[in-house]
């Protein structure tokens, strides 16, 4: 199966000489369709960065990153931005919706902007906010939706289209705990149905959410966790080491 | 539950304690016998609480002895002997109820201990440490959410459950991470002479043990 996302011993560094900032160094990571991995790491330690080079927002200073297999190295950046607009979504804190746009318009823009006509556009758009539990909020504009709804739709806006892979920067993090466990079921579903994801946190308990964490420090990737066994490990008393 | 990263339970304190007092809950609500009161309490706590039935009668002789629940008279002990609770019980109950839980329970948490001997000891990767319980944290997490995730919205016993130990597990990532900050402040130990090998000293998650009172019968 080929992955969704691929980077191999991708290094970002910014300035050069003595002032050179080494924002990523020689990461792998792979995630598969239906995968949800977790970029865990303090502020500062690259994950944001990773984020933006899995969806070509910034180019690597050395090694590859592949989207459904495709290189981006030697795309022109034209062919990169439809990439982008055809296969990634994009999730962040702050939402990110424009506030002159109903929650519909929110959703059905970048498929308009791909060249779908209006009418196919907001009728995809209604169907995702039917998906969402919004199809009630169609014609609210951005302040007049709650936190959770405001990221429910940007999760809408990265997932509508034929887009597979989602990058998630700390999705949930204005969020009370219930809104943000909302829009992590939200993500996992996207997953279910044969997206794969990235989220890039600082938060265990949205990491935890992931099938596979990987740990960030200083650029590196330093440590992964497990897939979770089934619940049932939970009760076994074997006293067999895990590790 | 399950885990040594355990702040406030003990194995023959506490948990009996709670198991104590979520039966004479079970029984207020009318009698009952005791493989039933097994299955209500396992069901209420959402199964992540195995109960051994000899637990049950163990609690149970106890709380007979202590005047709290009262049984059917010359029945033997076993599964048809049915327990009902008594007017003490129900006082014992309301108290335990609004009790506040030990909250000022001393600093000697071993996931602590054990970080806390590491920074003392040469040639030990305190980072690594971190790491390794950092990691086993999350992957415990992540079956908590998991059974969380896949729970029906109406479940609320198993809920509260998976998050009540969410919180408490994350509590200990943030103090990990914490402690990994502070650490990166920290002068490098001096050189021993003659370190302990730290081969020896290789870390292991303390929860990949079992605890005593975590090995009811599943």
């Amino acid at each position: 199966m080929t992955p969704v996302l691929e980077l191999r011993a991708v290094t970002k560094v910014y300035g050069s000489g003595a002032v050179a900032v080494h924002a990523l160094t020689g990461v792998d990571l792979s995630v598969n369709a239906g995968e949800m991995v977790a970029v865990m790491g303090p502020s500062g330690s690259g994950k944001s960065t990773l984020l933006t080079i899995a969806g070509s927002l910034e180019q690597p200073t050395t090694g590859d990153v592949l989207v459904e297999g495709t290189p981006l190295a030697g795309m022109s950046a034209a062919d990169r931005a439809r990439l982008r607009r055809r296969h990634v979504g994009f999730v962040f804190q702050d939402f990110n919706l424009l506030p002159g746009l109903t929650a519909t318009e929110n959703i059905s823009l970048p498929l308009e902007l791909d060249g779908v006509r209006a009418r196919a556009a907001t009728a995809a758009a209604r169907r995702a906010l039917d998906e969402l539990g919004l199809a009630d909020r169609a014609g609210a504009y951005p302040d007049e939706l709650s936190g959770g709804q405001r990221q429910r739709i940007a999760i809408g806006r990265a997932l509508v289209g034929e887009r597979r892979l989602l990058l998630a920067d700390e999705p949930s993090g204005a969020l009370d705990t219930q809104a943000g466990e909302s829009v992590m079921r939200l993500l996992r579903d996207a997953c279910k149905r044969g997206a794969a994801a990235v989220l890039a946190t600082h938060d265990a308990q949205l990491a935890a959410w992931a099938d596979r964490v990987v740990f960030v420090r200083d650029g590196v990737a330093v440590d992964q966790s497990r897939p979770p066994a089934g619940p049932e490990s939970l009760l076994a008393a074997g006293t067999e080491p895990s590790r | 539950m399950y885990t040594e990263y355990d702040t406030g339970y003990s194995p023959t304190g506490r948990v009996l304690m709670s198991v104590r007092h979520a039966l004479l809950a079970l029984l207020s609500e009318g009698p009952k016998y005791g493989l039933q009161l097994r299955q209500e309490f396992e069901a209420r706590t959402g199964e992540v609480w195995p109960l051994n039935v000899g637990q049950v009668y163990t609690t149970m002789q106890r709380l007979e002895r202590d005047g709290l629940v009262a049984s059917d008279d010359g029945e033997e002990p076993g599964p048809q002997k049915s327990f009902r609770i008594t007017p003490e019980g129900g006082a014992e109950l309301a108290a335990w109820l609004a009790t506040p839980p030990a909250a000022d329970v001393p600093p000697r948490d071993e996931l602590v201990i054990k970080v806390l001997v590491a920074t003392r000891l040469p040639g030990v990767d305190v980072i690594q440490l971190l790491q390794t319980h950092r990691r086993h944290l999350i992957e415990t997490m992540s079956r908590y959410t998991r059974l969380k995730e896949d729970a029906a919205e109406d479940d609320l016993g198993l809920l509260l459950v998976t998050d009540a130990e969410i919180f408490r597990l994350e509590a200990f990532v943030r103090w990990l991470d914490t402690a990994q900050a502070r650490l990166r402040h920290r002068p490098p130990p001096a050189a021993d002479p003659a370190p302990t090998p730290a081969s020896t000293l290789a870390p292991t998650p303390a929860s990949t043990r079992t605890r005593r009172g975590a090995r009811a019968g599943r």
